[in-house]
Protein backbone atom coordinates (compact mmCIF):
# COMPACT_ATOMS: atom_id res chain seq x y z
CA UNK A 1 0.00 0.00 0.00
CA UNK A 2 1.74 3.54 -0.64
CA UNK A 3 -1.44 4.99 1.07
CA UNK A 4 -1.74 6.71 3.24
CA UNK A 5 -0.34 10.23 1.69
CA UNK A 6 1.17 12.85 3.69
CA UNK A 7 1.56 16.13 2.11
CA UNK A 8 3.88 18.91 4.37
CA UNK A 9 4.00 22.23 3.94
CA UNK A 10 3.69 21.98 -0.16
CA UNK A 11 3.76 24.99 -2.24
CA UNK A 12 3.95 26.01 -5.84
CA UNK A 13 5.02 29.26 -7.23
CA UNK A 14 5.58 30.36 -11.02
CA UNK A 15 7.42 33.53 -11.45
CA UNK A 16 7.24 34.86 -7.68
CA UNK A 17 2.71 34.29 -7.84
CA UNK A 18 1.98 31.20 -5.40
CA UNK A 19 -0.26 28.72 -7.20
CA UNK A 20 -0.78 26.98 -4.19
CA UNK A 21 -0.18 28.19 -0.55
CA UNK A 22 1.95 26.12 1.54
CA UNK A 23 -0.53 23.14 2.61
CA UNK A 24 -0.92 20.14 4.56
CA UNK A 25 -3.08 17.18 3.66
CA UNK A 26 -3.46 13.86 4.03
CA UNK A 27 -4.84 11.40 2.05
CA UNK A 28 -6.41 8.29 3.03
CA UNK A 29 -6.99 4.78 1.08
CA UNK A 30 -11.36 3.87 0.71
CA UNK A 31 -13.54 6.81 0.10
CA UNK A 32 -12.95 8.72 -3.14
CA UNK A 33 -12.09 12.17 -3.09
CA UNK A 34 -13.20 14.99 -4.73
CA UNK A 35 -10.74 18.64 -4.99
CA UNK A 36 -13.35 20.78 -6.30
CA UNK A 37 -12.81 24.52 -6.81
CA UNK A 38 -13.32 27.31 -9.57
CA UNK A 39 -10.97 27.01 -12.58
CA UNK A 40 -7.69 28.77 -11.56
CA UNK A 41 -7.91 27.33 -7.73
CA UNK A 42 -4.87 24.95 -8.29
CA UNK A 43 -7.01 21.86 -8.60
CA UNK A 44 -4.57 20.47 -11.41
CA UNK A 45 -1.13 22.07 -10.40
CA UNK A 46 -2.18 20.16 -6.86
CA UNK A 47 -2.65 16.94 -8.70
CA UNK A 48 0.31 17.47 -10.91
CA UNK A 49 2.48 17.87 -7.41
CA UNK A 50 0.72 15.06 -6.06
CA UNK A 51 1.22 12.55 -9.08
CA UNK A 52 4.73 13.87 -9.21
CA UNK A 53 4.63 15.50 -12.82
CA UNK A 54 5.46 19.07 -10.89
CA UNK A 55 8.10 19.61 -8.67
CA UNK A 56 7.27 21.68 -5.67
CA UNK A 57 8.45 25.15 -4.40
CA UNK A 58 9.03 23.86 -1.25
CA UNK A 59 7.08 20.96 0.94
CA UNK A 60 6.95 17.02 0.52
CA UNK A 61 4.89 14.84 -0.52
CA UNK A 62 5.61 11.61 1.03
CA UNK A 63 3.66 8.09 0.37
CA UNK A 64 3.73 5.31 2.73
CA UNK A 65 7.10 3.69 1.67
CA UNK A 66 8.46 2.59 -1.31
CA UNK A 67 11.44 3.63 -3.77
CA UNK A 68 10.04 6.78 -5.50
CA UNK A 69 9.62 4.27 -8.85
CA UNK A 70 8.10 2.06 -7.67
CA UNK A 71 5.32 4.80 -5.47
CA UNK A 72 4.93 5.91 -9.54
CA UNK A 73 4.11 2.55 -10.88
CA UNK A 74 1.28 2.02 -8.53
CA UNK A 75 -0.58 5.64 -9.31
CA UNK A 76 -2.04 6.36 -12.82
CA UNK A 77 -3.72 9.54 -14.30
CA UNK A 78 -6.26 10.66 -16.65
CA UNK A 79 -5.74 14.54 -17.78
CA UNK A 80 -8.95 16.72 -19.12
CA UNK A 81 -7.62 15.91 -22.53
CA UNK A 82 -6.32 12.11 -23.59
CA UNK A 83 -3.58 11.90 -25.07
CA UNK A 84 -3.02 8.74 -27.30
CA UNK A 85 -0.23 7.57 -29.43
CA UNK A 86 -0.45 7.06 -33.21
CA UNK A 87 -1.71 3.64 -33.00
CA UNK A 88 -4.80 1.46 -32.35
CA UNK A 89 -6.56 1.68 -29.29
CA UNK A 90 -5.34 -2.21 -28.09
CA UNK A 91 -1.76 -0.74 -28.89
CA UNK A 92 -1.86 2.28 -26.80
CA UNK A 93 -2.70 0.03 -23.79
CA UNK A 94 -0.19 -2.39 -24.39
CA UNK A 95 2.59 0.61 -24.71
CA UNK A 96 1.42 1.42 -21.35
CA UNK A 97 1.94 -1.97 -19.89
CA UNK A 98 5.28 -2.52 -21.95
CA UNK A 99 6.42 0.68 -20.01
CA UNK A 100 4.97 -0.92 -17.01
CA UNK A 101 7.19 -3.65 -17.01
CA UNK A 102 4.52 -6.24 -18.11
CA UNK A 103 5.87 -9.16 -19.27
CA UNK A 104 5.53 -9.20 -23.29
CA UNK A 105 3.84 -12.47 -23.58
CA UNK A 106 0.74 -11.16 -21.19
CA UNK A 107 0.35 -7.70 -22.43
CA UNK A 108 -2.11 -8.25 -25.35
CA UNK A 109 -4.48 -10.34 -22.64
CA UNK A 110 -4.17 -7.38 -20.10
CA UNK A 111 -5.11 -4.56 -22.48
CA UNK A 112 -7.81 -6.51 -24.27
CA UNK A 113 -9.52 -7.19 -20.43
CA UNK A 114 -9.61 -3.89 -19.96
CA UNK A 115 -10.78 -2.35 -23.23
CA UNK A 116 -13.30 -4.45 -22.44
CA UNK A 117 -13.84 -3.47 -18.91
CA UNK A 118 -14.90 -0.16 -20.51
CA UNK A 119 -16.75 -1.61 -23.42
CA UNK A 120 -14.57 -0.50 -25.86
CA UNK A 121 -13.45 -4.17 -27.14
CA UNK A 122 -14.89 -3.93 -30.80
CA UNK A 123 -12.31 -0.98 -31.41
CA UNK A 124 -9.30 -2.20 -30.50
CA UNK A 125 -7.47 -2.50 -33.66
CA UNK A 126 -8.76 1.43 -34.21
CA UNK A 127 -6.64 4.42 -34.34
CA UNK A 128 -7.00 5.63 -31.05
CA UNK A 129 -6.73 9.51 -32.48
CA UNK A 130 -9.60 9.05 -34.75
CA UNK A 131 -11.94 7.55 -31.82
CA UNK A 132 -14.47 10.30 -30.38
CA UNK A 133 -13.56 12.53 -27.71
CA UNK A 134 -15.79 10.19 -25.76
CA UNK A 135 -14.13 6.97 -26.84
CA UNK A 136 -10.99 8.24 -26.50
CA UNK A 137 -11.18 9.11 -22.78
CA UNK A 138 -12.81 5.75 -22.39
CA UNK A 139 -9.31 4.78 -23.60
CA UNK A 140 -7.57 6.40 -20.85
CA UNK A 141 -9.38 4.75 -18.50
CA UNK A 142 -8.32 1.84 -19.81
CA UNK A 143 -5.03 2.26 -20.05
CA UNK A 144 -5.09 3.18 -16.01
CA UNK A 145 -7.21 0.55 -15.78
CA UNK A 146 -4.45 -2.37 -16.59
CA UNK A 147 -1.90 -0.65 -15.04
CA UNK A 148 -4.29 -1.58 -11.92
CA UNK A 149 -3.09 1.80 -9.73
CA UNK A 150 -3.77 1.66 -6.33
CA UNK A 151 -4.59 5.43 -6.70
CA UNK A 152 -6.33 6.85 -9.70
CA UNK A 153 -5.72 10.53 -10.08
CA UNK A 154 -8.54 12.53 -12.50
CA UNK A 155 -8.28 15.98 -13.65
CA UNK A 156 -11.40 17.04 -14.71
CA UNK A 157 -12.07 14.26 -16.93
CA UNK A 158 -15.44 14.91 -18.70
CA UNK A 159 -14.86 19.02 -18.75
CA UNK A 160 -14.85 18.65 -22.42
CA UNK A 161 -17.69 15.50 -23.14
CA UNK A 162 -20.88 16.21 -23.61
CA UNK A 163 -23.46 14.39 -20.90
CA UNK A 164 -24.13 11.05 -22.68
CA UNK A 165 -19.99 10.30 -23.10
CA UNK A 166 -19.88 11.71 -19.45
CA UNK A 167 -22.25 9.42 -18.05
CA UNK A 168 -20.11 6.63 -19.59
CA UNK A 169 -17.25 7.82 -17.97
CA UNK A 170 -18.51 8.27 -14.62
CA UNK A 171 -19.92 4.71 -15.22
CA UNK A 172 -16.07 3.34 -15.32
CA UNK A 173 -14.91 5.56 -12.75
CA UNK A 174 -17.75 4.21 -10.19
CA UNK A 175 -16.13 0.86 -11.68
CA UNK A 176 -12.77 2.09 -10.39
CA UNK A 177 -14.08 2.62 -6.64
CA UNK A 178 -15.78 -0.46 -6.74
CA UNK A 179 -12.60 -2.40 -7.66
CA UNK A 180 -10.80 -0.85 -4.69
CA UNK A 181 -8.44 2.07 -6.54
CA UNK A 182 -8.53 5.06 -4.30
CA UNK A 183 -10.26 8.05 -6.39
CA UNK A 184 -9.03 11.54 -6.31
CA UNK A 185 -10.87 13.61 -9.05
CA UNK A 186 -10.37 17.31 -9.28
CA UNK A 187 -13.86 18.65 -10.93
CA UNK A 188 -15.85 21.92 -10.80
CA UNK A 189 -19.15 20.36 -11.18
CA UNK A 190 -20.94 20.22 -8.03
CA UNK A 191 -23.07 17.31 -9.62
CA UNK A 192 -20.19 14.95 -10.55
CA UNK A 193 -18.76 15.92 -7.28
CA UNK A 194 -22.16 14.25 -5.52
CA UNK A 195 -22.39 11.69 -7.98
CA UNK A 196 -18.49 10.10 -7.42
CA UNK A 197 -17.78 11.47 -4.46
CA UNK A 198 -17.41 10.97 -0.68
CA UNK A 199 -15.52 13.75 0.43
CA UNK A 200 -14.69 17.10 -0.70
CA UNK A 201 -11.21 18.86 -0.11
CA UNK A 202 -12.27 22.62 -1.84
CA UNK A 203 -9.73 24.81 -2.90
CA UNK A 204 -9.61 28.91 -2.99
CA UNK A 205 -7.23 30.59 -4.75
CA UNK A 206 -4.58 27.95 -3.74
CA UNK A 207 -5.68 27.36 -0.60
CA UNK A 208 -7.58 24.33 1.48
CA UNK A 209 -10.60 26.15 2.44
CA UNK A 210 -12.89 23.66 3.85
CA UNK A 211 -12.91 19.86 3.24
CA UNK A 212 -15.48 17.62 4.47
CA UNK A 213 -17.88 15.04 3.58
CA UNK A 214 -20.06 15.40 0.15
CA UNK A 215 -23.34 15.71 1.51
CA UNK A 216 -22.36 17.92 4.35
CA UNK A 217 -20.27 20.20 2.31
CA UNK A 218 -22.82 20.38 -0.68
CA UNK A 219 -26.24 21.13 2.33
CA UNK A 220 -24.47 23.25 5.58
CA UNK A 221 -20.61 24.30 3.91
CA UNK A 222 -18.89 25.93 6.77
CA UNK A 223 -16.61 28.55 4.99
CA UNK A 224 -18.32 31.56 3.33
CA UNK A 225 -15.86 30.91 0.12
CA UNK A 226 -17.20 27.57 -0.45
CA UNK A 227 -20.77 28.47 0.10
CA UNK A 228 -20.61 31.22 -2.17
CA UNK A 229 -19.16 29.18 -4.87
CA UNK A 230 -21.84 26.16 -4.09
CA UNK A 231 -24.47 29.26 -4.80
CA UNK A 232 -23.03 29.70 -8.37
CA UNK A 233 -21.26 33.01 -7.39
CA UNK A 234 -17.94 34.76 -8.31
CA UNK A 235 -16.42 35.21 -4.91
CA UNK A 236 -13.17 35.88 -6.76
CA UNK A 237 -14.25 39.22 -9.11
CA UNK B 1 13.66 28.63 -78.20
CA UNK B 2 10.90 26.91 -78.62
CA UNK B 3 12.77 24.19 -80.88
CA UNK B 4 15.75 24.57 -77.19
CA UNK B 5 13.23 23.60 -75.03
CA UNK B 6 11.78 20.76 -77.37
CA UNK B 7 15.22 19.24 -77.85
CA UNK B 8 15.82 19.26 -74.09
CA UNK B 9 12.22 17.81 -73.71
CA UNK B 10 13.61 14.73 -75.77
CA UNK B 11 16.75 14.24 -74.01
CA UNK B 12 14.91 14.50 -70.81
CA UNK B 13 12.12 11.34 -72.00
CA UNK B 14 14.32 9.98 -74.39
CA UNK B 15 17.11 8.49 -71.30
CA UNK B 16 19.97 10.05 -72.89
CA UNK B 17 22.68 8.46 -71.43
CA UNK B 18 25.29 11.64 -70.62
CA UNK B 19 22.43 13.00 -69.13
CA UNK B 20 21.21 10.03 -67.24
CA UNK B 21 24.93 9.67 -66.22
CA UNK B 22 24.48 13.26 -64.02
CA UNK B 23 21.14 12.30 -62.99
CA UNK B 24 22.46 9.31 -61.59
CA UNK B 25 25.14 10.86 -60.03
CA UNK B 26 23.17 13.86 -58.27
CA UNK B 27 20.87 11.83 -57.01
CA UNK B 28 23.33 9.24 -55.30
CA UNK B 29 25.27 12.50 -53.60
CA UNK B 30 21.93 14.49 -52.54
CA UNK B 31 20.78 11.24 -51.14
CA UNK B 32 23.82 10.30 -49.17
CA UNK B 33 24.31 13.40 -48.13
CA UNK B 34 20.25 13.67 -46.83
CA UNK B 35 20.66 10.06 -44.91
CA UNK B 36 23.91 11.26 -43.30
CA UNK B 37 22.22 14.58 -42.28
CA UNK B 38 19.11 13.14 -40.88
CA UNK B 39 21.12 10.69 -38.98
CA UNK B 40 23.19 13.32 -37.21
CA UNK B 41 19.96 15.94 -37.31
CA UNK B 42 17.08 14.17 -36.12
CA UNK B 43 19.27 13.01 -32.84
CA UNK B 44 20.29 16.18 -32.20
CA UNK B 45 17.09 18.21 -33.03
CA UNK B 46 15.13 15.62 -30.90
CA UNK B 47 17.40 15.94 -28.22
CA UNK B 48 17.64 20.06 -28.45
CA UNK B 49 13.93 19.81 -28.11
CA UNK B 50 13.53 17.33 -25.10
CA UNK B 51 16.46 18.60 -23.22
CA UNK B 52 16.76 21.21 -20.53
CA UNK B 53 20.59 22.09 -20.51
CA UNK B 54 22.48 25.89 -19.96
CA UNK B 55 23.08 27.24 -23.78
CA UNK B 56 20.07 25.46 -24.83
CA UNK B 57 18.57 29.05 -26.65
CA UNK B 58 22.00 29.64 -27.92
CA UNK B 59 21.61 26.54 -29.86
CA UNK B 60 18.63 27.12 -31.09
CA UNK B 61 19.24 30.15 -32.37
CA UNK B 62 22.09 29.10 -34.13
CA UNK B 63 20.20 25.63 -35.83
CA UNK B 64 17.65 28.26 -37.27
CA UNK B 65 20.66 30.71 -38.70
CA UNK B 66 22.65 27.69 -39.91
CA UNK B 67 19.46 26.84 -41.88
CA UNK B 68 20.29 29.85 -43.95
CA UNK B 69 24.27 28.84 -44.63
CA UNK B 70 25.68 30.24 -48.23
CA UNK B 71 26.22 26.91 -49.69
CA UNK B 72 29.03 28.70 -51.35
CA UNK B 73 30.45 29.29 -47.89
CA UNK B 74 30.07 25.56 -47.17
CA UNK B 75 32.06 24.54 -50.21
CA UNK B 76 35.05 27.10 -49.31
CA UNK B 77 35.05 25.98 -45.66
CA UNK B 78 35.29 21.84 -46.82
CA UNK B 79 37.39 22.95 -49.93
CA UNK B 80 39.99 23.99 -47.14
CA UNK B 81 39.45 21.21 -44.86
CA UNK B 82 39.49 18.91 -47.76
CA UNK B 83 42.52 20.72 -49.50
CA UNK B 84 45.86 19.07 -50.03
CA UNK B 85 47.66 21.44 -46.73
CA UNK B 86 44.47 21.19 -45.42
CA UNK B 87 43.70 19.00 -41.81
CA UNK B 88 41.76 16.27 -44.28
CA UNK B 89 43.62 16.97 -46.77
CA UNK B 90 45.71 13.33 -46.78
CA UNK B 91 42.00 11.68 -47.37
CA UNK B 92 42.42 12.92 -50.69
CA UNK B 93 38.85 13.39 -50.87
CA UNK B 94 38.98 16.76 -52.68
CA UNK B 95 37.12 16.73 -56.38
CA UNK B 96 35.71 13.48 -55.51
CA UNK B 97 31.82 12.51 -55.20
CA UNK B 98 32.66 12.17 -51.32
CA UNK B 99 33.67 15.55 -51.09
CA UNK B 100 30.00 16.50 -52.53
CA UNK B 101 28.60 14.22 -49.95
CA UNK B 102 30.83 15.89 -47.60
CA UNK B 103 29.43 19.31 -48.69
CA UNK B 104 25.79 18.97 -48.84
CA UNK B 105 25.82 17.37 -45.83
CA UNK B 106 27.35 20.19 -43.95
CA UNK B 107 24.49 22.20 -45.62
CA UNK B 108 21.01 19.96 -45.00
CA UNK B 109 22.13 19.06 -41.15
CA UNK B 110 21.43 22.15 -39.60
CA UNK B 111 18.08 22.78 -41.87
CA UNK B 112 16.68 18.61 -40.69
CA UNK B 113 18.16 19.20 -37.11
CA UNK B 114 16.03 22.78 -36.78
CA UNK B 115 13.25 21.68 -38.46
CA UNK B 116 13.05 18.36 -36.37
CA UNK B 117 13.70 20.57 -33.10
CA UNK B 118 10.42 22.59 -33.69
CA UNK B 119 8.19 18.89 -35.05
CA UNK B 120 9.81 17.29 -31.81
CA UNK B 121 9.12 20.30 -29.46
CA UNK B 122 5.78 20.90 -30.62
CA UNK B 123 4.29 16.86 -30.21
CA UNK B 124 7.15 16.92 -26.82
CA UNK B 125 4.33 20.06 -25.49
CA UNK B 126 0.96 17.91 -25.83
CA UNK B 127 2.51 14.23 -25.21
CA UNK B 128 5.36 15.26 -22.15
CA UNK B 129 2.81 15.15 -19.09
CA UNK B 130 0.90 11.79 -20.38
CA UNK B 131 4.41 9.71 -20.96
CA UNK B 132 5.60 10.86 -17.78
CA UNK B 133 2.44 9.46 -15.99
CA UNK B 134 3.19 6.29 -17.55
CA UNK B 135 6.92 6.22 -16.72
CA UNK B 136 8.28 6.77 -20.00
CA UNK B 137 11.31 9.23 -19.59
CA UNK B 138 14.80 10.01 -21.36
CA UNK B 139 15.71 8.08 -24.23
CA UNK B 140 12.61 5.84 -24.48
CA UNK B 141 10.44 8.76 -24.32
CA UNK B 142 12.28 10.81 -26.96
CA UNK B 143 11.88 7.39 -29.21
CA UNK B 144 8.07 6.97 -28.30
CA UNK B 145 8.13 10.92 -29.60
CA UNK B 146 9.78 10.41 -32.50
CA UNK B 147 8.13 7.21 -33.86
CA UNK B 148 4.86 8.85 -33.54
CA UNK B 149 5.25 12.00 -35.25
CA UNK B 150 7.83 10.11 -38.26
CA UNK B 151 5.27 11.50 -40.66
CA UNK B 152 5.67 15.20 -39.66
CA UNK B 153 9.49 14.33 -39.81
CA UNK B 154 9.57 13.41 -43.50
CA UNK B 155 8.84 17.12 -44.66
CA UNK B 156 11.78 17.64 -42.83
CA UNK B 157 14.12 15.43 -44.24
CA UNK B 158 12.23 16.34 -47.80
CA UNK B 159 13.09 19.94 -47.14
CA UNK B 160 16.66 19.03 -46.44
CA UNK B 161 16.76 16.84 -49.83
CA UNK B 162 15.14 20.28 -51.62
CA UNK B 163 18.06 22.51 -50.40
CA UNK B 164 20.56 19.48 -51.55
CA UNK B 165 18.95 18.30 -54.64
CA UNK B 166 19.06 22.44 -55.85
CA UNK B 167 22.87 23.90 -54.54
CA UNK B 168 25.17 24.70 -56.86
CA UNK B 169 27.96 26.74 -54.77
CA UNK B 170 29.14 23.91 -52.55
CA UNK B 171 29.25 21.04 -55.41
CA UNK B 172 30.98 23.30 -57.96
CA UNK B 173 33.84 23.88 -55.32
CA UNK B 174 34.50 20.92 -54.23
CA UNK B 175 33.60 18.41 -56.94
CA UNK B 176 35.05 20.80 -59.39
CA UNK B 177 32.25 19.57 -62.00
CA UNK B 178 34.89 17.25 -63.53
CA UNK B 179 33.55 15.72 -66.62
CA UNK B 180 31.86 12.46 -66.12
CA UNK B 181 33.09 12.02 -62.34
CA UNK B 182 31.89 15.14 -60.53
CA UNK B 183 29.21 16.79 -62.82
CA UNK B 184 25.76 16.49 -61.43
CA UNK B 185 22.35 18.60 -62.68
CA UNK B 186 22.94 22.33 -61.01
CA UNK B 187 26.83 22.44 -62.16
CA UNK B 188 25.90 20.88 -65.80
CA UNK B 189 22.87 23.44 -65.92
CA UNK B 190 25.73 26.87 -65.07
CA UNK B 191 28.10 24.94 -67.16
CA UNK B 192 25.84 24.58 -70.07
CA UNK B 193 23.80 27.30 -70.40
CA UNK B 194 27.27 29.47 -70.05
CA UNK B 195 28.55 27.52 -72.98
CA UNK B 196 25.13 28.11 -74.76
CA UNK B 197 24.35 24.26 -75.03
CA UNK B 198 20.54 25.42 -73.89
CA UNK B 199 19.10 22.02 -74.87
CA UNK B 200 21.28 19.76 -72.46
CA UNK B 201 20.51 22.65 -69.82
CA UNK B 202 16.82 22.84 -70.20
CA UNK B 203 16.85 18.79 -70.13
CA UNK B 204 18.41 18.74 -66.97
CA UNK B 205 16.13 21.74 -65.47
CA UNK B 206 13.16 19.39 -66.60
CA UNK B 207 14.26 16.57 -64.76
CA UNK B 208 15.97 18.11 -61.69
CA UNK B 209 11.92 19.95 -61.41
CA UNK B 210 10.04 16.64 -62.25
CA UNK B 211 12.23 15.23 -59.52
CA UNK B 212 11.23 17.99 -56.74
CA UNK B 213 7.86 17.79 -57.79
CA UNK B 214 7.55 13.78 -57.38
CA UNK B 215 9.13 13.60 -53.98
CA UNK B 216 6.87 16.36 -52.32
CA UNK B 217 4.05 14.62 -54.11
CA UNK B 218 4.68 11.06 -52.39
CA UNK B 219 5.13 13.13 -49.10
CA UNK B 220 2.03 14.97 -49.32
CA UNK B 221 0.43 10.93 -50.20
CA UNK B 222 2.05 9.51 -47.61
CA UNK B 223 1.17 12.13 -44.87
CA UNK B 224 -2.36 12.26 -46.10
CA UNK B 225 -2.41 8.50 -45.79
CA UNK B 226 -0.84 8.47 -42.12
CA UNK B 227 -3.21 11.37 -41.40
CA UNK B 228 -6.12 9.19 -42.28
CA UNK B 229 -4.62 6.12 -40.74
CA UNK B 230 -3.63 7.12 -37.16
CA UNK B 231 -5.08 10.42 -36.82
Amino acid sequence: MILPLRIRDLSFCVGGRAIIEPLSLEIEAGPSTIILGANGAGKSVLMRLIHGLLAPTSGTVSWNGGAPESVRRRQAMVFQRPVMLRRSALANIVYALKIAGVAAAEREAQAMQALEEVGLAPAAQRAARVLSGGEQQRLALARAWALHPEVLFLDEPTASLDPSATREIETVIRAFDASGTKIVMATHNLGQARRLGDEVIYLHQGRVVERAPVEKFLSQPATAEAAAFIKGELPWV
Amino acid sequence: MLQEIAEGLRLALTLDLRLWEIVALSLEVSLSAVVLATALGLPLGAAVAVGRFPGRHAVIVLLNALMGLPPVVVGLLVYLLLSRAGPLGELGLLFTPGAMVIAQTVLVTPIIAALCRQAVEDAWREYEEQLRSLGAQGVSAALTLVWDIRFSLLTAVLAGLGRASAEVGAVMIVGGNIDGVTRVMTTTIALETSKGDLPLALGLGIVLISIVLALNAGATLVKEAAQRRYG
